[in-house]
């Protein structure tokens, strides 16, 4: 029997994936195992370990896009559909898919999940506050505006209920009407009135219309909250996204909340969250579709999207265009151009890719490809065969 | 959302360089205003460790140098 402490030293020394380390930890404290047996359980691990790991040459991108590419074609080309129990309407399957690969400024359907802090996740009542904090709230949200042309004056008749959950005050929402459009309200208990400065019937319209978009409370942005209970915790699904925004109100946990906006992550969280975004919004598309698809696939996927230290697309704008190679381009989009240009600017291709050995009819540069063998002769010379 | 980031001394750019056989700029990028590079005021050259979760190794340990 070795003891506890050698073994979890030993083990921790290993190169192996801190994943398989504490597995393997667990497992061997359980049985009561001699130092032989205990280094033969080592050895065949790594043996099986470094089995397991992709060759080097394996052409692993292609092996991305056809794992991608073939759930791909299973998928609903419809663009909308309302996800899950939250009733917000959020782009999935292939147009979700393609939008993230295409690294789009502005996703159709942007959208946050808001996480609270802990003292605010448990309670209804807080949790709730929140929530009117973040969604926005216009004068129409919470009363009648009503147009009175014999008087030439606009009332609005407050909803009671509609304020009290927001925790709000008429004398409030009389100051922020005030402040908006410049002119007194005159508030007579939860009745506002107003006036326009010059009376004519134009004035009073444009005057209600104005009134009507008075905004109240909340962020810009969001134009709705839905609060779903998870893992006995409150969280928030939004319509709309404003991360930066968000992120500053009281009770928001800004370690865990996100939006599906690639780039908004990027620039407010940095190149790192963006890329953990990208793979958690590709596996999650292709999980709701019910496809299965290798992490790896898409860390790849994710990994050279991120690459560069900003979010770059898949396609002529980003990688593929990109590329070294003039014929690995012209193979991929805008052929004429792309041959046209580099001959213009006498680009020279090495030949090193796969694309551009396939269509020059040369072996490839991969796997069993990538070795050149050496055989020294009889005569004593050296052949390159 | 936010993995750990962490500026390298010196010494451990070397061995890290010298343990892949790579030269610097081979290393993923990293913007110097990202917002987390502005957060631990790294400069342009610098190399950053980050200690990301992984779903398949459990932690795993990456590197980015900071380009401008």
């Amino acid at each position: 029997m070795i003891d506890k402490q050698a073994m979890e030293s030993r083990i921790e020394s290993l190169p192996l994936p801190k994943k398989i380390r504490s597995a393997m930890l667990a497992e061997l404290l359980e049985m009561e195992l001699t130092e032989e047996e205990f280094e033969d359980v080592i050895r065949l691990t790594l043996k099986r370990y470094n089995e397991s790991r992709i060759p080097p040459y394996e052409a692993a991108g292609v092996v991305t896009a056809q794992s991608i590419g073939e759930p791909g074609t299973q998928m609903t080309m419809r663009t909308f559909h309302y996800a899950g129990v939250a009733e917000i309407n959020v782009t999935l399957g292939l147009p979700r898919i393609i939008e993230l690969l295409d690294a789009r400024k502005n996703p159709s359907t942007p959208s946050m999940t808001i996480y609270l802090k802990e003292e605010y996740a448990n309670d209804r009542e807080r949790s709730s506050d929140v929530a009117w904090n973040i969604e926005s709230t216009y004068l129409h949200h919470v009363g009648d505006i009503t147009t009175n042309i014999s008087d030439m004056e606009i009332t609005v008749n407050l909803d009671e209920k509609a304020l009290e959950m927001r925790k709000m005050r008429p004398e409030e929402v009389a100051m922020a009407i005030e402040e908006e459009i410049g002119l007194p309200v005159e508030l007579l208990d939860h009745r506002l009135r107003t006036a326009p400065e010059e009376v004519s019937y134009r004035g009073l319209l444009q005057l209600a219309k104005k009134i009507r978009n008075v905004k109240l409370k909340g962020v810009d942005e969001i134009k709705r909250v839905v609060i779903r209970r998870e893992n006995d915790e409150y969280i928030f699904y939004t319509e709309g996204s404003a991360l930066s925004k968000v992120l500053q109100i009281e009770g928001v946990d800004p370690t865990r909340t996100r939006t599906n906006n690639i780039l908004e992550m990027a620039e407010v969280l940095g190149i790192e969250a963006a890329r953990q975004s990208i793979i958690d919004e590709i596996m999650g598309t292709l999980r709701e579709q019910g496809l299965d698809v290798d992490i790896r696939h898409i860390m790849l996927v994710a990994d050279i999207m991120t690459c560069d230290g900003e979010v770059k697309q898949i396609g002529r704008h980003g990688i593929s265009g990109e590329k070294a190679s003039v014929l690995a381009r012209a193979a991929f989009e805008i052929t004429v151009n792309n041959l046209l240009e580099s001959s213009v600017r006498g680009e020279v291709d090495e030949l090193d890719g796969v694309t551009e050995n396939v269509i020059v009819g040369q072996p490839v540069k991969l796997g069993t490809g990538s070795v050149k063998l050496i055989a020294k002769s009889e005569m004593g010379g050296m052949n390159h065969g | 959302m936010v993995p750990c980031h962490e500026i390298l001394d010196e010494e451990e750019v070397k061995s890290l360089l010298e343990r892949y056989g790579i030269e610097k700029e081979q290393l993923p990028k990293i913007k110097v205003k990202d917002p987390v590079i502005k957060e631990i005021k790294a400069q342009v050259g610098d190399v950053i460790k980050i200690t990301r979760k992984s779903a398949t190794a459990g932690e795993a340990n990456i590197y980015r140098l900071v380009i401008g």
